[in-house]
C-alpha cells in the first residue's frame, strides 16, 4: 500500500490529538482498517468531515458480548473502514448522523436490527423494523431465530409518527405503499399547499426480507446467489460486490478472463437498466412514443442476454472465484452486433428526444438537487454525477477489468431531471465502448487459450477473515462487507445498495416542485426499494 | 318521424362513441410501434365492467352512487343537442349550444362532487384540478362558439350548421381562429395529452382519472362511457360546424346514410390528427395549462374581433 496518500497525514493528525489509531488493513491491503474507542465515534466523524471524507456505509455485527460497529469512509478512491466495539450489555454509541446526514438512515437500521442506541441521533424513530415488530426484538442479534418470531396476525403499522404540518390550506397526501403501477412498495407522505410540495417524507422497509439474517451460515456459492437477489435489477452488481469481498477474504485472485466477462455482464446490466429508466422518465410525462422505443431496445438487449447467458437479468452468472459461463466466439460476435445496433438506434432516437420542446419543458429545471445537498447525503451514481459529485468506482478505485481500460465518466451539471436523463445516455455510450474493449481483450493472445480458466480454485478462508467488495453498479457504488466463520461459512454479510444514500436526496429534490411532478422526479432517481430494505 | 330520427341519432352517438375511442387507441398504438387491441376493445371493457360488482367505500354517500347515472344522462342529453348525421332535428331545435355547455357543466359538477365525496386525497386533488381547468376552458369555449353563432345569427347548432352549408365554401378568418380555439378547448375538456393523460397509472399526475379512482363495476363503466361520449361530442362539434358537408338536410334514407358515412369518415380523420398530436408532445406541466387555455381564449377573442372587423360589416 502506498503511503503517499491522504490517509497518512490524516492518521498523523488524528494521533496527534486524542486518538491512538494503529493502522491496519483488510485482507488484500486495499482498505485501511482503523479501530477506535466507542466514545470517540462521533469525534472522528468531525475530523473526517473537515478532511472532506465521504461517508459511504455503516453496519454492525453481534459478537457474543460486544457489538462491532463499522463505518466506511472514502476520499479520492481510497477507503477507510472505521471500527469500534460497543458493550452488548449497554449498547450506546454517539451518533455520526449529526455530522454526516448520509449516516442517518443507516444508523436507524442498525438501531432497529441490533438495539444499539445512537445517542444524539437527530431522528431515532424506527426505520426498517416497523411498528408491527415487538418492542424489544432485534433480528440481527445472534439469539434471534432465523425464521423470526412472526405473530399469527401481523398488526398494522399504524402509528408511525410522520412529520406534521399545520396551517391554512395545508393538506396531506398519503401515497402507497401499494401503487397503481407495477413497482415495489414504499410509502410517501406529502405535505402540500395547493399543488406545491412543502415536505415529503419517505417510509420504506415494506420489502424487508431479512437478507442479512439469512446470509449467516451460508456457503460462498449460496451467498453469491443470495447477493444476486438483494435487488433484482442489480443482480450482477451485488453479486460481484459480494464475490469480491469473499475473494478478498479467501485471498484469491480471479482469472483475467473471468474479470473481463464480469465487466461485460456489469456493463450490460447498466445499459439495460438505463434504457428502462430513460423510457420510464418519458412515460411519466406522457411522452409514450419514447417509452415504447426504449422498452423495445431494452427488450432486445435482454433477449440477447437470455440467449448468451441463459438469464434475461443475468442472475447467477457471477460465482465466487470467477464466472459461471464463458463467452464463445459466436457470443462475442452477437454482443458486438447488438452494440452496433443499439448505437445506431439510439443515434436516431436521441435527436428526436433532444429536439422535443415539450419534453424539454418538463425535464429541465425540475427536481433540482443542489451539489451541496448531493454531497451532504453522499449521493452516488447518476444522481451524484448530475449534481457535481464526480465519483465513479471504476475510475477512482479501479478493480479488474476496469484497471486495464480507459473510459470517460459521464458528467452533467444542471442538477435536474434532464441531467439525470442525459447522464444515463452518456453512461450507456461509455458502457458500449467498454464492452467493445473487453471483447477485444478477450480475443487477444493468451485469452483465446483453451486452458484459460473461468474460475479460480476456491480456498477455504480462515475464521474471522473479512473482505469489503466495492464495485460500481448501475445505480452507483455498491459496497458489500463479508466476514467468514470457521468452515467456509458466512458470519456476516452487509450489502449497501446505492439507493440507501440516494433515497434521502429524493426528499430534498422534490421540495418546491409541484405534486404532479413528483412521479417524474422519483423516476429520475429510481431508488431500489428492495436494496434499501434488505 | 323526426323525433324518431332524433332519438336514433342520439342512440348512434351513444353506441359509436366507444368505437371512436378504440380507433384513437388503434392509431396511437400504430404510431408508437405497438400492436393495437381490437377496435371493439372499449365495448368489451364496458361489458366487462358491467358484469363486475361495484365496490363502494363505506364513507361514500348516496351522491357517490348516483353521480355516474347523472353524469351519463347529462352527457347523453348534451349529445342529443348536437347534429350528428342530420340537421333540423327537433331536439336540436329545442335546445341551443349554451344548453349543451350547461349539460357539460352539470355533469362535471357531479363528477367533482363525487371525487370529493369519498374523502380521499386523490379524489379531492382531481376535483380541484378539474375545476381549475374547466373554469378556464368554459369561457374559451363559449368565446369560440359565439364567434360561430354571430356569423349564423343563431345560438342553435343546427341553424349554425345549416347556415355554413348554405353559404358554401367561404374562407372566414373568424372560423379559422374559432376552429383552433375549439380544438384546444376540446383537448383540455376531454382530458387528452398534453393536458391530462388518460392512460396513466400515476395517481399524483391525474386530473380526470383521480376523481374516478374509487369507482368500479357499472359505475365506472358509465363514467368511462360518458367520457368517451364527451370525446365524440367534441369531435362532432369540430367536424360538423367547420366541415359540415355531407350532413343530411332531409330525412330520406339515402341522405341519412350518407350523413352517417360522412361523419364517420370525418371523425376517423380527426382521430388520426389527435393521435399524431398526442404522440408528438409530452404532457405539459400542470401550471402551464392556464397559459394554454388563455391562448385558446385569445384565439376565440381574435376570432370574434376578426368577425366584427372583416365579416360583420358586409
Amino acid at each position: 500500500m502506498s503511503s503517499l496518500n491522504w490517509t497518512t497525514d490524516f492518521l498523523n493528525q488524528l494521533n496527534s490529538t486524542e486518538f491512538s489509531i494503529v493502522p491496519a488493513f483488510l485482507p488484500g491491503d486495499k482498505t485501511a482498517l482503523w479501530q477506535i474507542e466507542s466514545t470517540r465515534w462521533q469525534q472522528f466523524s468531525q475530523y473526517a468531515i473537515e478532511q472532506k471524507l465521504r461517508w459511504a456505509a455503516g453496519w454492525a455485527e453481534h459478537a457474543e458480548t460486544v457489538f462491532i460497529v463499522n463505518a466506511c469512509f472514502e476520499k479520492e478512491g481510497i477507503y477507510v473502514l472505521l471500527r469500534t466495539r460497543v458493550n452488548a450489555g449497554k449498547p450506546e454509541l454517539p451518533s455520526q448522523a449529526t455530522v454526516y446526514p448520509a449516516a442517518n438512515r443507516s444508523e436507524r437500521h442498525t438501531q432497529d436490527m441490533f438495539g444499539i442506541n445512537f445517542t444524539g441521533h437527530p431522528d431515532n424513530r424506527r426505520w426498517t423494523r416497523h411498528q408491527a415488530w415487538p418492542q424489544h426484538s432485534y433480528p440481527l442479534r445472534k439469539n434471534y431465530p432465523v425464521q423470526g418470531e412472526p405473530p399469527a396476525i401481523t398488526p398494522p403499522d399504524m402509528d408511525y409518527p410522520f412529520v406534521k404540518s399545520y396551517g391554512e390550506g395545508v393538506y396531506e397526501i398519503p401515497v402507497g405503499p401499494v401503487h397503481a403501477g407495477i413497482i415495489e412498495p414504499g410509502h410517501f407522505r406529502f405535505q402540500a399547499v395547493g399543488e406545491l410540495i412543502l415536505n415529503l417524507e419517505e417510509r420504506l422497509g415494506y420489502v424487508h426480507k431479512g437478507i442479512e439474517k439469512i446470509a449467516e451460515g451460508r456457503t460462498p456459492e449460496s451467498l453469491a446467489r443470495l447477493a444476486g437477489r438483494v435487488s433484482g435489477d442489480t443482480t450482477v452488481g451485488h453479486c460481484w460486490a459480494a464475490c469480491m469481498a469473499m475473494e478478498q477474504a479467501a485471498g484469491i485472485e480471479i482469472p483475467p478472463r473471468a474479470a473481463l466477462i464480469r465487466g461485460i455482464l456489469a456493463e450490460g446490466e447498466r445499459i439495460a437498466n438505463h434504457l428502462g429508466d430513460m423510457g420510464a422518465i418519458c412515460n411519466d410525462v406522457a411522452f409514450i412514443f419514447a417509452q415504447m422505443q426504449f422498452s423495445r431496445l431494452r427488450e432486445l438487449w435482454l433477449r440477447t442476454n437470455a440467449t448468451i447467458f441463459g438469464h434475461r437479468l443475468l442472475m447467477d452468472t457471477i460465482v465466487p472465484g470467477g464466472v459461471a459461463c464463458d463467452l464463445s466466439e459466436a457470443s462475442c460476435a452477437l454482443i458486438k452486433q447488438d452494440v452496433v445496433r443499439l448505437r445506431k438506434e439510439l443515434s436516431e432516437l436521441m435527436p428526436a428526444i433532444d429536439l422535443n420542446s415539450s419534453l424539454e419543458d418538463r425535464l429541465y429545471t425540475a427536481g433540482y438537487l443542489s451539489p451541496e445537498i448531493a454531497e451532504a447525503f453522499g449521493t452516488l451514481g447518476y444522481v451524484g454525477l448530475s449534481s457535481g459529485q464526480d465519483f465513479d468506482v471504476r475510475r477512482d478505485a479501479a478493480y479488474p477489468p476496469y484497471d486495464q481500460v480507459t473510459f470517460k465518466v459521464a458528467l452533467e451539471d444542471q442538477c435536474d431531471i434532464a441531467s439525470r436523463f442525459w447522464v444515463r445516455y452518456k453512461q450507456i455510450n461509455a458502457a458500449l465502448k467498454l464492452i467493445e474493449q473487453f471483447i477485444a481483450q478477450l480475443k487477444d493472445g493468451v485469452n483465446l487459450n483453451e486452458s484459460q480458466t473461468l474460475q479460480a480454485e476456491w480456498q477455504t478462508p480462515q475464521a474471522d477473515s473479512e473482505g469489503l467488495g466495492i464495485v460500481e453498479g448501475w445505480r452507483g457504488e455498491i459496497t458489500a462487507y463479508i466476514r467468514f466463520d470457521a468452515g467456509n461459512k458466512i458470519a456476516r454479510y452487509y450489502p449497501r445498495d446505492p439507493s440507501i444514500l440516494n433515497w434521502p436526496a429524493l426528499e430534498k429534490l422534490t421540495l418546491n416542485n409541484i405534486v404532479p411532478d413528483f412521479p417524474v422526479c422519483n423516476k429520475s432517481l429510481n431508488g431500489s426499494y428492495s436494496g434499501n430494505d434488505l | 318521424m323526426n323525433w324518431l330520427i332524433a332519438i336514433f341519432q342520439t342512440m348512434l352517438f351513444v353506441l359509436l362513441s366507444p368505437l371512436l375511442a378504440g380507433w384513437i387507441k388503434w392509431c396511437k398504438c400504430y404510431l408508437q410501434n405497438r400492436k393495437a387491441p381490437s377496435l371493439l376493445q372499449p365495448y368489451r371493457d364496458l361489458l366487462k365492467l358491467t358484469h363486475k360488482q361495484p365496490v363502494v367505500s363505506e364513507q361514500a354517500s348516496w351522491l357517490f352512487v348516483t353521480a355516474p347515472y347523472i353524469i351519463f344522462s347529462a352527457t347523453v342529453l348534451a349529445a342529443s343537442v348536437v347534429p350528428l348525421i342530420a340537421v333540423n332535428l327537433p331536439t336540436s331545435a329545442s335546445a341551443d349550444v349554451i344548453v349543451m355547455v350547461g349539460f357539460f357543466a352539470f355533469a362535471r359538477f357531479f363528477l367533482a362532487l363525487a371525487g370529493l365525496d369519498i374523502g380521499t386525497a386523490f379524489g379531492g386533488m382531481g376535483s380541484s384540478r378539474e375545476m381549475t381547468i374547466s373554469s378556464l376552458a368554459e369561457p374559451a369555449m363559449l368565446m369560440a362558439i359565439f364567434t360561430l353563432t354571430m356569423t349564423a345569427s343563431t345560438t342553435n347548432l343546427s341553424g349554425a350548421i345549416a347556415h355554413v352549408l348554405n353559404d358554401g365554401m367561404v374562407l372566414r378568418p373568424s372560423f379559422v381562429f374559432a376552429l383552433f380555439a375549439l380544438i384546444l378547448v376540446a383537448i383540455a375538456e376531454t382530458g387528452r395529452v398534453p393536458v391530462d393523460n388518460p392512460a396513466t397509472h400515476l395517481e399524483l399526475t391525474m386530473i380526470h382519472e383521480a376523481m374516478i379512482l374509487e369507482y368500479s363495476g357499472r359505475h365506472l363503466a358509465l363514467i368511462e362511457w360518458a367520457s368517451q361520449l364527451k370525446l365524440m361530442l367534441y369531435g362532432v362539434l369540430i367536424t360538423n360546424i367547420f366541415f359540415p358537408w355531407g350532413i343530411a338536410e332531409d330525412f330520406t334514407g339515402k341522405a341519412l346514410g350518407y350523413g352517417l358515412l360522412a361523419i364517420m369518415g370525418k371523425l376517423a380523420l380527426l382521430a388520426v390528427f389527435l393521435a399524431v398530436a398526442e404522440t408528438l408532445v409530452a404532457k405539459m406541466r400542470l401550471f402551464r395549462v392556464q397559459e394554454y387555455l388563455s391562448f385558446a381564449y385569445l384565439l376565440g377573442l381574435l376570432g370574434m374581433l376578426s368577425h366584427i372587423i372583416l365579416e360583420a360589416s358586409r
